[in-house]
């Protein structure tokens, strides 16, 4: 795979004095989509804004497609679709004319072929006479995407795409985004729901305080910093661990039909056999065994909460 | 890809003629009626007392005042409205992240605001026919007259848009600077009939320039050189290029 975004020692200080991104250096493969988590303030915006064109950087660059955003920004940006965070439309526009003008923005000739399957694909084609202040929030976020998507762009930043909307919209959002990786473009997200980069993303980046604290493939950021939790269903109920079982960390449900036991997937030896073989020992039977994964919200926490230096970007 | 991009400007004009014309009865009514009242206040009351201005029907001497206004309010009202929406609205950021540059917005806003300036002071003077006889002498200058003048004004009115963060902002310049020096401008007079001190005061006015050099496309008479008006809103144009250049480039008011 070849990067279409590079990021290289990218910085942004404004003003004020407010230092919101400090040699951030990424790089992004065609095809993939990546999430970058953060809180509020961490710099997700403003590095998806100097990328689009929005802010100018203090030092570093970017390059989209090979085009330094800078000196080759024509170029650079007619390769870029942009989803804003803001639903921001002309309220008395039709749907379909919002989108023919983004068209013509990017210097593309008209293609009323290509806009409908847009449209279609948004499930926005019945709606295409309507005027946007007609729409419903959903509505209008998905004109968002066809707006962005109306000049073919090979890569789409969409900045928080489900903040606010409830969760059927959010699944909706999820097939979108879901069709368009299956249509090969690279797309880049900000959000605060980690449910989504989880569902989402192929990699995930952390941002806080202005450092991109690491980059890694969603399933190896779990495995890495994820924890497993064994649940082991009783046949009979306990009414407390046995003493030989004390000391690994194990807790007993309040009806005392289920130990659950803590372990690290990293470790060497995770405990789980000796622990089923103890408590056959035990004389105590199994009904059923199942485990389950930390969600990335509780990685994200130890991350942010821990500082790391390394990048693997 | 060229180096500039027509289909972008082409995609900003018709998006701004577009809502000129969605709107049409009362972008075009609205102006006519003011036209007609003021034919009817200067023309037939205060005409009926003045019978012409250096050998020009009184009625006939204001019409080109009577465009000059329009022109001038037009232009300066339509180019601060058409960038001020988009900041509103929040609709600026597909300006600022699309391949179009301050080439492109600009050719693209102020085209459009010039061009509707330019019709409806067309349509003005189509209803002075009804009040007046009006002849055009020199109708290619009268014709370019026009649109250097809508041109410079609409630049200023996309500055101002530019500029405006509430809507309090976008009207207070075009009220309290625009419409009183186009009254004070000979929109209605020859500058000649001021005394002397109010004579030089107005010539310090640059809408007198404008006014002055498309009374002579109509009757062939002028208070100052037609070169100079020329000079004048060729600078007009330049200086609020140089302006835009310098807001795009540095994101002023735009990047914030």
């Amino acid at each position: 795979m070849t990067a279409i975004i590079q990021i290289e020692n990218l910085s942004k200080q404004y003003g004020s004095g407010t230092r919101a991104l400090s040699d951030v250096s990424l790089s992004i493969e065609e095809g993939e989509i990546i999430a970058l988590l953060g809180p509020n303030g961490a710099g997700k915006t403003t590095l998806i804004s100097i990328i689009c064109g929005l802010v100018v950087p203090t030092g570093g660059t970017v390059r989209v497609g090979g085009h330094d955003i800078r000196t080759d920004w024509r170029a650079a940006r007619k390769l870029i679709g942009l989803v804003p965070q803001e639903i921001a439309l002309e309220p008395f526009e039709k749907v379909i004319n919002c989108v023919r003008f983004t068209r013509g923005l990017y210097g593309e000739g008209h293609d009323d072929a290509y806009i409908e399957k847009v449209l279609r694909s948004l499930a926005l084609w019945d709606k295409r006479d309507a005027a946007t202040r007609e729409l419903s929030g959903g509505m209008k976020r998905r004109v968002l995407i066809a707006k962005a998507l109306a000049h073919r762009p090979k890569v789409l930043f969409l900045d928080e795409p489900t903040a606010g909307v409830d969760v059927a919209l959010r699944r909706e959002m999820w097939e979108v985004v879901d069709q368009l990786r299956r249509d090969g473009v690279t797309i880049i997200l900000t959000t605060h729901y980690l449910e989504e980069a989880e569902e989402m993303a192929d990699r995930v980046g952390v941002i806080n305080k202005g450092q991109l604290l690491l980059v890694k493939p969603t399933s190896e950021l779990m495995g890495e910093f994820g924890k497993k939790t064994l649940t082991v269903e009783l046949t009979a109920p306990l009414s407390a661990i046995p003493d030989d079982l004390l000391g690994r960390g194990l807790r007993l449900s309040p009806d005392g039909r289920a130990l659950t036991y803590e372990y690290d997937t990293r470790a060497e030896r995770t405990g789980i056999a000796h622990l089923l073989g103890d408590l056959a020992g035990q004389g105590i039977k199994v009904r059923d065994v199942s485990t389950r994964q930390s969600s990335l919200e509780e990685v994200f926490m130890t991350l942010v909460s821990e500082p790391r230096q390394e990048v693997t970007a | 890809m060229s180096a500039i991009n027509w289909p972008g400007i082409w995609a900003i004009f018709h998006h701004e003629m577009t809502r000129f014309f969605r709107t049409v009865m009362q972008s075009l009514l609205s102006p006519v009626i003011s036209t007609v009242l003021y034919f009817v206040v200067f023309g037939a009351a205060i005409g009926g007392r003045i019978q012409s201005v250096e050998g020009v029907e009184y009625g006939a001497f204001i019409v080109p005042g009577l465009m000059m206004l329009t022109i001038l309010q037009q232009s300066v009202s339509n180019a601060s409205f058409g960038i001020y929406f988009p900041k509103f609205s929040g609709t600026i950021y597909e300006y600022l992240v699309s391949p179009v540059g301050w080439i492109e917005v600009t050719l693209g806003f102020v085209g459009a605001a010039a061009m509707k300036a330019v019709l409806i002071a067309l349509v003005i003077l189509l209803t002075s026919f009804f009040f007046v006889g009006v002849h055009i002498l020199h109708p290619f200058w009268m014709l370019a007259f026009l649109i250097l003048t809508a041109t410079g004004f609409s630049l200023l009115g996309f500055i101002i848009g530019l500029w405006a963060k509430s809507f309090e902002q976008l009207q207070v310049v075009p009220m309290m600077v625009i419409t009183p020096l186009v009254f004070l401008g000979g929109a209605f007079y020859s500058s000649d009939m001021l005394p002397p001190f109010w004579e030089g005061v107005a010539k310090l006015n640059p809408v007198l320039y404008l006014v002055s050099g498309f009374r002579w496309s109509f009757f062939g008479l002028a208070d100052v050189p037609v070169g100079v008006s020329l000079v004048a809103v060729s600078l007009m144009i330049a200086a609020c290029c140089v302006a835009i250049r310098w807001i795009f480039a540095t994101g002023w008011r735009l990047r914030e």
